[in-house]
């Protein structure tokens, strides 16, 4: 089955990026865009169809490496 | 330096001082031989250089061990063990493009596992930028890497004042020293939770700040936006060290410099 891994910086750490992009924004006449915060988007096709077991699995690849759990943090969607 | 499983080394192409603490000027005689290893000559201590795919400061660091009279071996990272060398540098680089994150990939890498066990038996551990990186990244040093505030990649020299002075890596170092070494990275700006960087402090594990060249500690003077301007960091056993920028790129007149030598004879002695 096809799993969405969504992968963005913690609200409290800072993102330098989006705000570069916000600010991009801003000069564009986009002064409307407040805040910008630029994230990870993974497509994972998992083998398997117990959807309990697949998304566990899933979660622990994001724990072990596919996400740093010190400035990340991880949405896993089936 | 040579690589692993290549056989014994050549005869000696050393300039007659490349080996502190080894074979004393004279035991041969006057006649220049070729070193024969045996019994009575003593082997330059190993240290290990993993290659990663998209290392480039490997090279570098090699010559810079051999430089103070040690023996690097390049261990690729598909290797499980470290060739029985008594210490090892993650070199700077870019492992893997990057990919992911800098240094995740390596951090997941077969040899990564014997690095580990290295460490937790007390051997020395030296990461270099990516080799930082990578080391944050397995958890041996605590936080985790930014993109520099700027958003860009900074290649540049910068003041480094050392923090500790009292572990054996840093033996050569004296507290409050300011250092002159390059940094080369977009990805240096140390970060971690507020909790996370009061314990870094308290314990002591922040082994070099970027700073001005008087040894002060400003805004202008940290290049990457780092908390507190950490630049390098040692656990709390001693044995682990990271630091973003480069000692192996001055380590001879020739470089610029000759400030990062310290380092590699203090990883030497280590192994």
């Amino acid at each position: 089955m096809q799993v969405e891994v969504r992968i963005k910086l913690k609200d409290e750490v800072l993102d330098p990026q989006g705000e570069a992009i916000r600010r991009v924004l801003a000069g564009l006449a986009y002064g409307e865009v407040e805040k910008v915060r630029v994230g990870k988007l993974m497509l994972l096709e998992v083998g398997g169809d117990d959807e309990a077991r697949v998304r566990a699995r899933v979660e622990e690849a994001c724990r072990e490496v596919l996400a740093n759990t010190v400035i990340e943090e991880f949405e896993v969607r089936l | 330096m040579r690589r692993q499983g290549t056989g014994e080394r050549g005869p000696a192409t050393g300039n007659g001082k490349d080996c502190k603490g080894d074979t004393p000027p004279g035991e041969w005689g006057q006649v220049p031989t070729p070193r024969i290893a045996g019994p009575a000559v003593r082997r330059r201590k190993r240290v290990a250089v993993v290659v990663f795919p998209g290392s480039n400061c490997d090279r570098d660091a090699m010559a810079a061990v051999d430089a103070v009279g040690g023996e690097a071996v390049a261990v690729w990272h598909r290797d499980t063990d470290l060739a029985g060398c008594g210490a090892v540098i993650l070199p700077g680089g870019f492992s893997y493009g990057d990919y992911l994150r800098s240094g995740a990939m390596a951090a997941h890498s077969p040899v990564m596992a014997a690095v580990r066990a290295h460490a937790a038996a007390g051997g020395a551990v030296l990461g270099i930028c990516n080799g930082f990186q990578t080391l944050l990244e397995i958890g041996l040093l605590p936080g985790a890497m930014l993109m520099n505030r700027t958003l860009r990649f900074i290649c540049r020299e910068v003041g480094l004042r050392v923090e500790r002075d009292d572990l054996p890596l840093l033996q050569h170092l004296r507290n409050g020293q300011v250092l002159r070494l390059p940094i080369a990275h977009k990805d240096g700006n140390w970060f971690a939770a507020p909790e996370a960087v009061a314990a870094v402090e308290a314990s002591g594990a922040v082994a070099f700040r970027y700073c001005a060249p008087d040894g002060s500690l400003d805004a202008a003077s940290n290049p990457n936006g780092s908390l507190n301007s950490i630049a390098g960091l040692v656990n709390a056993a001693g044995n682990v060290l990271g630091l973003m920028p480069h000692p192996e790129r001055r380590v001879h007149p020739l470089l610029g410099g000759e400030d990062g030598s310290a380092l590699f004879r203090a990883v030497v002695e280590a192994a």
